[in-house]
């Protein structure tokens, strides 16, 4: 992580640094327990950093959320439709552009995009590039057998080479997936979590439904902070790694354990929310206020989705 | 099994959302009638509770860990249809605060692992553990066997909405333009890892987690009739119907001969020799509207305007559907 801000104390920083991801099996094998308490300190961190993000004034951080939202998902829309690997690369230059003048570092923006959605991506779309897996016109010939090699009731073909429709829907599939991440990631950076909540009242989500949202969001931090919690104290209980089975059994009465717990949770939530009024109808106190310049940018999204869709149905 | 955007078309997606809407509507419909006030709090935080879980991790034998989805506990302790709403906030929040799983394909990813998951759970264990003491074997028996086969099922529909990809949506000269896999490699891909491994994983922790609130907390697995299904429209066939569609409308892709009586007019020349001459002028008519269920020449090749158009049908007939079981609840009601 490259934003260390000072508010975060450096051993919370320090614990779950750039380690590699869960499935990297020939390194010394962390417990299910410590990629547990890792996976949960991840997540706190970055819902902290967005939040700290979403305070800076930039261009995106300004804008409406309303029309923020809704412009950001006229462009998903366009880069769910778009086929030319030339107009999804010009999209995702946007999506950089935008997060320049949003005061997001670019380096910070690019690490959260790319991993690892799109490079799991391309992982998985690697295969498909051959033409034993998929058929297609070669276009470099990696390796000629001579005769056609069968595995079995497969025929692998006659040579083993990399296609064109193999590369060209690998690059699709990577690009589409980058700039649709990089879409929600600039959207959810630039936004307080309350102020997009409070944004889908415009896609006739139901106030209640926004209600939940928002309690759901509230606490699951302090849920994510009681699991951690008894992970922690499991582990350090512990010496060296437990047993699989041990361990499953450890998950599954935590489930048990934090259900209850929860259960309790709601009964008190519920008690406190009656005790102050509440009658089943949420309400929301501050009212949003669309500017001028909130227009004009949410008027270039949707034109820009829409020369995007139409330059595509051009060139392709 | 989050699917995140890029790997399914808009079409598909698009799809997928119109049929959540009904679901959420009902969902919502009848957690209010069934926890009143109480449902914004305790839904709030069993999604809170089944985002957390989420990020549990499981040993598996054999080394590595897999994540558990609990929908099926969950379900078993909130009730279903509780389980749905909860699902769907902590898969939306997953989707649009830490990137797991996409933001157009919300509808997928809620269609298999917060509708589809949770019910299909639900039920298996309510039919192995029906009339069993809240104490019994068979609520945990009942539980883990649900869990596997939410699970599956659900891993199931993941495959298919992806393996149905480049089949329908491609260029002239085959270049994918989503997900590049077929069914024959994303099934195998999903359900070998998924019945073998993660669906006992799945099934083991629900049914452990089960164990332990029958010893700890048994008034949450006793108190679950509160939040069953009250008496109400019967929407279960609804559903399973609309399901069933779901699944064999890929299927009707794969028969090369045309159905049975819905000839063109060119078939019925080289069958019968001759077209009625109605049949010629009006077959015009009907193409205008639906052009041989798909946009000959445009974007839509023939295979997606078949799937579009049978998902615009199933979303007609299933509203339809959806009204005319209403009228007849409301004039029974008002008997």
């Amino acid at each position: 992580m490259i934003e260390t801000e000072p508010t975060l104390p450096r051993w919370m920083i320090a614990a779950a640094g750039a380690k590699a991801p869960a499935t990297s099996g020939r390194r010394r094998r962390r417990s299910a327990v410590e990629r547990t308490i890792q996976g949960m300190a991840h997540a706190l961190r970055t819902s902290v950093f967005s939040e700290q993000i979403a305070a800076r004034q930039g261009l995106l951080q300004r804008t409406d959320p309303r029309a923020k939202s809704a412009g950001l998902l006229a462009l998903l829309m366009a880069a769910a439709i778009i086929r030319t690997p030339l107009l999804l690369l010009t999209l995702y230059a946007l999506t950089l552009a935008a997060a320049a003048s949003s005061r997001v570092s670019l380096r910070f923006f690019i690490k959260r995009v790319w991993l690892f959605i799109p490079v799991f991506a391309g992982v998985i779309v690697l295969p498909s590039i051959f033409n034993v897996v998929k058929a297609g016109d070669p276009l470099f010939t990696i390796w000629s057998f001579g005769h056609e090699v069968r595995l079995g009731p497969w025929s692998l073909g006659t040579s083993l080479a990399i296609t064109r429709q193999g590369l060209a829907g690998a690059a699709i599939l990577i690009l589409r997936v980058a700039v649709s991440v990089s879409l929600a990631v600039l959207l959810t950076l630039t936004t307080r979590w309350s102020d997009l909540l409070k944004a889908l009242r415009i896609f006739y989500v139901p106030r209640v439904f926004v209600l939940i949202l928002s309690m759901a969001y509230r606490y699951i931090f302090l849920l994510l902070s009681l699991a951690s919690d008894m992970f922690t104290a499991r582990r350090s209980r512990m010496v060296g790694p437990g047993s699989p089975r041990d361990d499953r059994h450890f998950a599954a009465s935590s489930m048990g354990t934090l259900l209850g717990k929860s259960s309790t949770l709601s009964d008190e939530i519920y008690a406190a929310m009656v005790s102050r009024g509440f009658n089943g109808e949420p309400m929301t106190m501050r009212p949003f206020r669309m500017r001028t310049q909130d227009l004009l940018l949410l008027v270039a999204a949707l034109l820009l989705a829409i020369a995007a869709v139409g330059g595509d149905r051009l060139l392709g | 099994m989050h699917i995140p955007d890029g790997y399914i078309s808009p079409q598909t997606a698009g799809g997928l959302w119109a049929m959540m809407v009904p679901v959420w509507y009902t969902a919502g419909h009848k957690v209010k009638r069934t926890l009143r006030q109480r449902q914004a709090p305790l839904v709030a935080i069993g999604a809170a509770f089944t985002f957390v879980i989420m990020m549990f991790n499981i040993p598996v034998p054999g080394g590595t860990s897999a994540h558990a989805v609990g929908g099926t506990l969950v379900a078993v302790t909130l009730g279903p249809w509780a389980a749905v709403i909860a699902l769907t906030v902590a898969l939306v929040i997953q989707a649009l605060f830490f990137g797991d799983g996409g933001i157009l394909a919300i509808g997928a990813n809620c269609f298999n692992m917060a509708f589809i998951l949770p019910i299909v759970g639900y039920y298996v264990y309510r039919l192995i553990s029906a009339g069993s003491s809240p104490r019994g074997a068979r609520r945990w028996i009942g539980a883990g066997i649900g869990a596997y086969v939410g699970l599956n099922v659900s891993a199931f529909l993941v495959a298919l909405e992806v393996g149905i990809q480049p089949g329908l949506f491609h260029t002239a000269n085959g270049t994918a333009l989503y997900s590049p896999y077929g069914l024959s490699q994303t099934i195998p891909a999903m359900m070998l890892v998924h019945l073998t491994v993660i669906g006992f994983v799945e099934a083991g922790v629900t049914a452990l987690a089960v164990v332990y609130l029958q010893r700890a907390r048994i008034g949450l697995l006793a108190g679950e009739k509160a939040a069953a299904p009250a008496a109400g429209p019967r929407l279960r066939p609804l559903l399973i119907g609309l399901l069933l569609m779901l699944i064999f409308v890929p299927l009707g892709l794969l028969a090369t001969a045309t159905a049975w009586g819905e000839w063109s007019p060119e078939d019925i020349r080289r069958r019968f020799g001759f077209i009625p001459e109605g049949m010629n002028r009006f077959s015009g008519f009907w193409s205008g509207i639906l052009p041989h269920y798909g946009v000959r020449g445009s974007f839509w090749s023939s295979v997606p305007g078949y799937m579009a158009s049978a998902a615009i049908g199933l979303a007609i007939v299933g509203g339809l559907t959806f009204l005319a079981v209403k009228l007849i609840h409301r004039t029974k009601k008002s008997d």
